[in-house]
């Protein structure tokens, strides 16, 4: 549904896309995964024909995104990052302007959006700008779907919205996939991950893997430990202590536990545990864990580095 | 290992904490203590009371009624000394982007009336310690995010504050930068700086010593991670924070 072939694009000597290629196929449910200013937006702007790109191609549904842009803006739909509803309008006069402007009506879609849209429906009357974060949210995708689109291209929605109602979005957009929609989503949160079919991860204008979530973690080479320890102070010494062991490749803190990885044979549990014991450090937890996304995108960025 | 500094006992005392506007009670009998070298985590949903609740720890509310502390004042009667012995950073509105980071420096050391002579000794130390020495004279708007943010995090302990307020410290950057960014508030609080985390993402609570989550103007959970995770059987903080949200309806 979507092709993308070694596209580039700079602002100024900025170079926000390094040659992208990648392909999401109909139906799809695909993530770009990486931090702010890794090129994700970009890529989402050429796709909806905001923006030129400088080098390379780009088709949806095989029509190319620099030629045949007027016919992609009636088959795209598209939410930016940024909440960019009229505020002074209400929420259904919202709802019928996106409609309209596609030459349709409430009426006839009003199935893809029902569930969506019914969760705000109560509050019709009211101006989209008095909206809380996630009303906001649901009604951007219900305007972004009323023109009943084949992709549906979404620029972190999930960002500054609470936990509640981050897990909603992901469970609406799965429902919106069952409908057949292709859905293209970009979220900093490399948990979200897992929730795609497959992911991009995005880093520096470049990818560096696309792949199913469970594909990609398995790719993770290394050896990896997971460290529980109990205070943050005593979290903190551990990190140093740790990476002066023989044969670590990198310590890092995750929330409670500290990710140790290596790829030596002589690197185990026990030696981990002793080294801290051996420093005055009791109670601690050591055991061999298998890696998340964040472990895999940090070593695919040290490769990267290299 | 610690350094000492004069105060000594909790840095946060929170005692049935009550704020009121007009007939809302935005902040409901709130009471818990954060001690010294501490990382806090405050969490809690858009309109759960959280900010109203920072802004009276901030002494910049005045507290309906209930009992406040912080690093020994009193929030009633020395907000302004409570003031001067915190800092603040919020990643969006900490640094001014159109001044070089030199600049932002002189900015802060000036609001807080630090000498010139100390001033300028810092500024070349801490310039230093964040090998951001080649950009002393460059814009804070064309850093990158990892930057700006370890950037902002040591203006807001430029005076040396017993407290520091952050807010959603580490969202949006890559994980590699975001796990260098813990370490430098780790190092800051086994220093002896109390560390007061609010944010929304959970995965970020997982990072703090204890976490208090809000719910409707009153202190609903708090509790190590590990303790919260296990009492509500849960695998992570967002899922501690959905079945507290859940119990709720």
């Amino acid at each position: 549904m979507i092709k993308v072939g070694n596209l580039e694009k700079s602002y100024g000597d900025q170079k926000a896309l390094k040659g992208i290629s990648l392909e999401v196929e109909k139906g799809e449910l695909f993530g770009l995964i990486g931090p702010d200013g890794a090129g994700k937006t970009t890529l989402m702007r050429i796709l909806v024909t905001l923006l030129l790109p400088d080098k390379g191609t780009a088709t949806m549904d095989g029509l190319d995104v620099v030629a045949d842009f007027r016919k992609i803006r009636t088959m795209v739909g598209y939410m930016p990052g940024k909440f960019s509803l009229y505020a002074d309008l209400t929420v259904e006069e919202n709802l019928k302007f996106f409609a309209t402007v596609f030459g349709g009506t409430v009426e006839a879609n009003y199935h893809l959006i029902k569930d969506i849209y019914g969760q705000i429906e109560p509050f019709k009357n009211r101006p989209a700008g008095k909206l809380s974060g996630g009303m906001k949210q649901k009604l951007a995708l219900s305007c972004a779907l009323i023109h009943a689109p084949k992709v549906l291209i979404l620029d972190e929605p999930t960002t500054g919205v609470d936990a509640v109602s981050r897990k909603e979005f992901w469970e609406m957009l799965n429902n919106l996939r069952l409908l057949g929609i292709t859905i293209m989503v970009s979220t900093p949160y490399m948990d979200e991950a897992k929730l795609c079919d497959r992911v991009a991860l995005f880093q520096n204008g470049k990818i560096l893997s696309v792949d199913s979530p469970k594909n990609i973690i398995s790719g993770y080479r290394s050896k990896l430990f997971g460290v529980k320890v109990g205070t943050t102070a005593q979290r903190f010494e551990c990190v140093g202590l740790l990476k002066q062991i023989e044969g670590v490749d990198s310590v890092f803190s995750f929330g409670e536990s500290i990710h140790v990885s290596s790829g030596k044979a002589s690197v185990n549990d026990k030696i981990l545990m002793e080294y801290l014991n051996s420093h005055g450090h009791q109670g601690i937890l050591v055991e061999q864990i298998s890696a998340g996304i964040e472990d895999v995108f940090m070593e695919l960025m040290r490769n990267e580095g290299k | 290992m610690k350094e000492n500094r004069e105060h000594t006992g909790p840095i946060i005392q929170v005692k049935d904490l009550v704020k009121k506007f007009g007939s809302f009670t935005a902040v409901d009998h709130i009471s818990f203590e954060v001690n010294k070298g501490e990382i806090f985590g405050f969490l809690g949903a858009n309109g759960a009371g959280k900010t109203t609740a920072i802004r009276m720890l901030c002494g910049l509310l005045e507290p309906t009624s209930g009992a406040l502390r912080v690093a020994g004042f009193d929030g009633y009667r020395q907000r302004e000394a409570i003031k001067r012995n915190i800092g603040y950073m919020s990643q969006k509105f900490s640094l001014y982007e159109d001044l070089t980071v030199y600049e932002n420096f002189r900015l802060y050391a000036g609001i807080y009336g630090i000498p010139r002579k100390e001033r300028i000794r810092k500024t070349d130390e801490l310039l230093e310690k964040l090998k951001l020495e080649e950009s002393r004279n460059k814009l804070v708007g064309g850093l990158p995010l990892g930057w700006k943010q370890k950037l902002a995090f040591s203006l807001a302990l430029f005076h040396q504050p017993a407290v520091v307020f952050l807010d959603e410290p580490s969202g949006g950057v890559d994980p590699l930068t975001r796990r260098t960014f813990w370490d430098l508030i780790y190092e800051v609080a086994h220093q002896g700086v109390t560390i007061f985390v609010t944010t929304h993402y959970m995965d970020e609570a997982e990072y703090c010593d204890r976490v208090a989550i809000m719910s409707e103007g009153k202190i609903v959970a708090l509790d190590t991670p590990a303790a919260l995770k296990d009492q509500y059987k849960a695998e992570s903080m967002d899922g501690v924070f959905l079945k507290i949200a859940r119990n709720k309806e």
